[in-house]
């Protein structure tokens, strides 16, 4: 007698843990159950009923991703019983879905697609009743599309926004026939609280939510010869993006991505770990310059602790649920942003280029980087800083649009100038990195001397999913010039997913955190976790990613920000010093209080 | 009334506890007395689909923890059915009294009546009720107070698991099951919930006896039954009658001559036609009821009746799960396409055949149930659903 539950599926005896479902256990035994509704970072909804099975002995059919094993059970999971009410369903799903797959975004990659095709349902069943439905399609939004006539309602976004999110922008509205996810009062989704993070994009089994795509767009301008396009590749992406183009999770694809966007035609491939390093230079200065106005001049007005401000979700998040906390963000752009600015002002300057015949666009693990670059305040350049943000899926498709063989392209390298990076730069992409980058350079501001860990692995920040993580670092034997820091704990804290920043928040708010410096990332495990990233997305994808992020780092021969050669170069020739007039001008924002719902 | 009809007066029966005196006595025997003669009794949930009583307190009574809840489900929406309305009216004394048993023999202090939004009208006269209950279960010592809590007209939140997230403040949506109730209800609580009438049988089990009370009723169906009786009947109203009468005279005494059909249970309930009447029991071995029992006669379209029932119903799913959302409207769109010949006759088995899916795979009670009327009176009406 073992401890775990015995049950039998498919005449095939198997053991599992109490509490495990039939979906689970079935999985284990390699016996693929079609799912619509489920997914595995989210809660068990049970409601699509595509993943039915029969229990020996009951009347009804059990949902397989809802019904825990229980001991002597038996299931079958292929019985005629079983095809043909999955079928049925998914009939009937298709009956409600606006089935025009040759003009949906999501062709090829959409799940209910997928099993339609595998279940071959060939004529339609039943009456197609989506001529009687008055579907809405909100396009309102930089950069998600809500298309209803695409949704199943399997309320993936419903859970993604509430459960991993905290946002809620989404809920389920009516009833019955009329059952619809919508938003409050149905209003469009740039009047709601979305932050565009774009966590419900990924997890969207059909095209009811997809990424406004600026494809075409992009190709235009590499096609106007007027123009000269440059294109920027955030740290994420070169880690994700081969699982777009058939590679397996967790391969660095950089020198291939490089090489496939040259091809593609973009006058110049540089790289936002650039502009990340930069970050650091900028923020860690203000950071210290905060920590000095604190402790030194004893200013009550600064505002501690600071909070960084890459992730552009988490900005319209604490915009719209901490908007009394706008002062303590940190004020720099994100780097996306940055790199946008000084594309069109310092890169313009020393290419001799007119800014206005500079397309400037960028690649980015991310949905709510389009609503970024579309934000009032980010044309300091006098012109759009970043014109056009494509996702690491729309990458993808071009590259297979281009005809590229992805995968036996040559590695290449980035342009110079801005397009040299660091170790620092490329851990931006996945929780705890920022922060880290931000120490290794801090830390040796004030003191002179490297951090204090091993190989420079500050392995006490890095994040990881489903906490929040602190941790501190001891500040001793300072320069002269930082002296008010000797002996001072520099406490950090790191969150990702926004559930996880409302809680940091909630701390910082009523008391119980007390720390200097917060990174928060929008998406779960940070930016190679973002909504803009290759589909599917899950726990085991996003782990693959991290690891080939850190392996990216230890493999660059500079890691630290502040030694970055174009960044160097830049503070000589251009903008002067760190939180300089240039740079306040071009490289840092200002944020609005939205409301709350 | 015919032999075969019996009039009983247990649940309006005149209560004469004005002060709880009996139930003081009924709680202070022991918990496993109590569950005995429920037991005993072989009395089922009068909510329609029942489920024996005295096994769903057991089960709660048997979970572990402290705060547990008793909630009272008169949330009655079954079209058809209106004989809670008179229980809360007529005897809410022993509604409270049968919830503070259950209180006590599952150990939970707080119960709840989740009154059908339509009801609000009774909303002042049961307050008034609950604070008399309330303050003579203090002098009492009983510990166990009633509050009420209201729906909003939604009848997916009758289902008991779519009226915990109610009450919870949540959208009236059916949980997955397990687990159930008794083990994770309100609040993810042990939870009892039963129907009115049911509360108001614990407490006559209590008092008469278990032994009396199965003298009432066959084997499979005890004691008496209150049934809401409409439709073309010359004597509509509420009636409570013993369990386990055949159909036949059931007809006799309350049809108007000319009984074509019974709607047996409401909307989810099953449609007996005519010639079935003789064989059919109503009662758990044969035609179960929540109560309602819809008389119609040759005057009416069965078509007509079946399209209601399916235009309820697809308003009233909550819509979540697929078969129920989507498959009552391909119900109503399918007959009327075959009603308009844009569908072949044929179409009508494909649509049975998806009335069946329906009840192997929705999530909750209402979407199984659609088949129950849809399958009964297309099968026995089929003449009427093609011309």
């Amino acid at each position: 007698m073992t401890n775990g539950i015995n049950f039998k599926i498919d005449g095939i005896d198997l053991t599992v843990d109490e509490g495990t479902t039939i979906l689970t256990a079935a999985r284990k035994a390699n016996i693929q159950i079609p799912t619509l509704c489920y997914h595995e970072d989210l809660c068990v909804a049970g409601n699509c009923r595509v993943c039915v099975v029969e229990q020996k002995g009951s009347k009804h059919l059990v949902p397989s991703c809802a019904m825990p094993v229980s001991e002597g059970m038996e299931i079958y999971t292929n019985t005629g019983k079983v095809r043909l009410a999955r079928k049925h369903i998914l009939e009937l799903l298709l009956s409600e879905h606006n089935a025009d797959c040759t003009k949906c975004y999501k062709n090829g990659n959409c799940e209910l697609q997928y099993l339609a095709s595998e279940m071959l349902t060939g004529e339609p069943m039943f009456i197609d009743l989506v001529p009687d439905k008055k579907y809405t399609i909100d396009k309102h939004n930089k950069a998600i599309i809500k298309d209803d006539s695409r949704c199943i309602r399997c309320q993936r976004c419903v859970r993604t926004c509430e459960e991993l999110q905290s946002v809620s922008a989404f809920d389920v509205a009516y009833r019955g026939k009329h059952m619809k996810i919508s938003t409050f009062f149905e209003h469009p989704l740039f009047e709601v609280v979305c932050t565009n993070c774009g966590q419900c994009v990924n997890r969207c089994p059909t095209g009811a939510l997809i990424e406004r795509n600026y494809i075409d767009k992009v190709w235009d301008a590499i096609y106007d010869t007027t123009k000269h396009v440059v294109v920027q590749t955030a740290p994420a992406v070169r880690v994700a993006l081969g699982e777009s183009l058939g590679m397996p999770a967790g391969k660095i694809v950089t020198g291939k991505m490089v090489a496939a966007l040259k091809r593609l035609g973009f006058d110049s491939v540089l790289d936002t770990d650039f502009t990340a390093d930069l970050t650091i230079i900028e923020e860690g200065h203000e950071l210290l310059s905060r920590l000095k106005k604190a402790l030194v001049d004893k200013d009550p007005s600064v505002a501690l602790p600071m909070a960084t401000s890459c992730s552009p979700g988490w900005i319209k998040f604490i915009e719209h649920t901490f908007p009394e906390y706008l002062p303590n963000l940190s004020t720099c752009k994100s780097p996306q942003q940055m790199f946008g600015a000084l594309v069109k002002t310092y890169y313009a300057k020393k290419r001799n280029l007119d800014p206005k015949n500079i397309v400037s666009v960028s690649i980015m693990p991310c949905t709510a980087k389009k609503f970024e670059a579309n934000r009032p305040e980010m044309r300091s350049s006098g012109y759009t800083d970043v014109d056009y943000v494509l996702t690491t899926r729309e990458l993808g498709i071009m590259i297979r649009q281009a005809g590229l063989d992805f995968e036996s392209l040559p590695d290449e390298h980035y342009d110079s100038f801005m397009g040299a990076s660091t170790g620092a730069g490329v851990i931006f992409g996945t929780t705890g990195g920022v922060m880290e980058a931000a120490l290794r350079t801090v830390y040796e501001i004030v003191t002179g001397r490297e951090v204090p860990f091993e190989g420079l692995n500050i392995t006490p920040v890095r994040g990881t999913e489903g906490e929040v993580r602190e941790a501190s670092i001891l500040i001793k034997k300072t320069l002269p010039e930082w002296s008010f820091l000797e002996g001072i704990e520099l406490k950090c804290v790191v969150a990702n997913g926004l559930a996880y920043a409302k809680k940091v928040m909630q701390s910082v708010k009523d008391g119980t955190g007390n720390y200097h410096f917060i990174e928060i990332m929008a998406c779960p495990g940070g930016c190679l976790g973002g909504g803009g990233q290759p589909i599917p997305t899950n726990h085991e994808i996003r782990s693959k990613r991290k690891t080939a992020i850190y392996e990216e780092d230890m493999g660059m021969p500079i890691r630290k920000s502040h030694e970055n050669p174009d960044v160097v170069e830049i503070y000589q020739e251009f903008l002067g010093k760190p939180l300089g007039h240039k740079s306040h001008e071009l490289l840092h924002t200002h944020y609005t209080p939205r409301k709350r719902y | 009334m015919s032999e075969f009809v019996k009039r009983v007066d247990l649940i309006f029966g005149e209560y004469s506890d004005q002060k709880y005196k009996t139930l003081e006595k009924i709680v202070s025997r022991p918990n496993d007395d109590i569950i005995k003669d429920i037991l005993d009794s072989g009395l089922r949930g009068r909510g329609g689909a029942g489920f024996p009583t005295a096994m769903k307190w057991k089960f709660a009574m048997e979970q572990p923890g402290d705060e547990k809840y008793v909630i009272c489900n008169a949330d009655e929406g079954e079209p058809g059915t209106f004989k809670d309305r008179e229980i809360l009216t007529q005897v809410p004394r022993k509604v409270f009294a049968g919830m503070a048993i259950c209180g006590k023999v599952i150990g939970a202090k707080k119960g709840y009546i989740y009154l059908r939004g339509e009801y609000h009208y009774l909303l002042p006269g049961l307050l008034k009720e609950i604070d008399v209950y309330n303050t003579f279960a203090k002098e009492l010592g009983i510990d166990f107070a009633i509050e009420i809590r209201m729906g909003s007209g939604a009848y997916i939140c009758g289902e008991e698991s779519a009226l915990f997230e109610s009450m919870e403040g949540k959208r009236g949506e059916p949980r997955n099951k397990p687990p159930y109730p008794t083990v994770s209800g309100y609040l993810n609580k042990p939870t009892v919930i039963n129907n009115v009438e049911t509360f108001v049988n614990v407490l006559m089990i209590c008092r008469i006896g278990p032994v009396k009370y199965k003298k009432l009723g066959t084997r499979d169906s005890r004691g008496s039954k209150v049934f809401s009786v409409s439709g073309d009947t010359p004597i509509a109203g509420i009636y409570e009658l013993e369990l386990g009468m055949p159909l036949e005279k059931f007809v006799e005494e309350f049809g108007d001559g000319d009984t074509k059909a019974v709607q047996v249970g409401g909307a989810s309930g099953f449609c007996v036609p005519r010639k079935k009447f003789k064989d059919t029991i109503i009662g758990f071995e044969g035609v179960p009821t929540g109560g309602s029992m819809m008389i119609f006669n040759s005057s009416r379209s069965m078509y007509n009746v079946l399209h209601n029932y399916l235009d309820f119903f697809e308003e009233e799913s909550c819509g979540q799960c697929t078969p129920c959302r989507v498959g009552c409207q391909q119900l109503r769109k399918g007959i009327e396409a075959i009603k308009s010949g844009d569908k072949p006759v044929t179409y009508l088995d494909q649509l049975i055949k998806l009335s069946e899916t329906m009840k192997i795979t929705a999530k909750c009670g209402l979407g199984q149930s659609v088949a129950n009327s849809f399958s009964s009176i297309v099968t026995n009406f089929k003449e009427e659903m093609i011309y």
